[in-house]
């Protein structure tokens, strides 16, 4: 499981509001999958209320980074195998 | 700890506010003094204000990270009777939702800082909000505090 920050995420939204982030990758991401809060993605979790998103583009994943001090980042880096995780639909 | 004694778990985020981290101590020796076992989850620095601010441990028992506590959470592998999450910010009501949902602790939004009021109005989920603007005095959330804790200790 790869550390996000050492993947150098592409940064597309940052210091939002959770909600902020939901809308967007609803708004902007065709294939997007709703996790659970609490979700683990690489080394971090998704942080919010329900509903939450991750997009998949291509090889990319498009998902909330919440910082406790910074607020919410949509960010998308290289999915490798959290792709099929997700859509398999595991925890 | 025995095996019947209640546990409380208090969720530090950013500590940019002054009052998040006397009202944290506050809190511990609350809880202690009503037998609640007080765990704390934070950031480092929220952590380490804690320490450097009790250096010999009389409030303070464990500690651990914000992440790795939510791991712990999800996986089933420990839960709490109560849940307090300090919130100044848009990631403290991220944290607070998160929690309603992952654990079956009974959750209190403890809101403070200038924008107090705004946050707790984005509150759209099942915890009770304790919500002062307190940014370097603690004692308006100290008073609200006061009057929740009460009840908090009696309903848990």
């Amino acid at each position: 499981m790869g550390c996000l920050e050492a993947m150098k995420p592409e940064i597309i939204l940052s210091q939002s509001s959770f909600k902020e982030a939901r809308e967007y990758i609803k708004k902007n991401v065709r294939e997007y999958h709703e996790v659970e809060p609490g979700y683990r993605i690489f080394d971090v979790h998704i942080i919010g209320v329900p509903p939450l998103y991750i997009g998949v583009e291509g090889e990319h994943l498009i998902f909330p980074y919440t910082k406790p001090c910074h607020g919410t980042f949509v960010v998308k880096v290289p999915g490798g195998e959290e792709i099929g995780r997700l859509r398999a639909g595991k925890k | 700890m025995t095996e019947n004694e209640k546990t409380a778990l208090i969720l530090l985020g950013c500590p940019q506010v002054p009052v998040q981290t006397s009202m944290a101590l506050y809190l511990v020796h609350g809880l202690k003094e009503h037998g609640i076992q007080p765990v704390i989850a934070g950031t480092t620095a929220a952590r380490k204000l804690m320490e450097v601010a009790d250096p010999d441990r009389y409030y303070l028992g464990e500690m651990t990270d914000l992440d790795d506590m939510i791991d712990e959470i999800t996986g089933k592998q420990r839960d709490f009777d109560l849940c307090f999450v300090f919130i100044h910010n848009d990631s403290g009501v991220a944290y607070a939702g998160t929690m309603a949902y992952i654990s079956k602790a009974r959750v209190y939004a403890l809101i403070f800082g200038e924008h107090a009021q705004d946050l707790a109005g984005e509150i759209e989920f099942p915890c009770e909000v304790v919500a002062a603007k307190a940014v370097h005095n603690p004692m308006p959330l100290k008073r609200r505090l006061d009057e929740v804790m009460q009840w908090a200790v009696s309903k848990r």
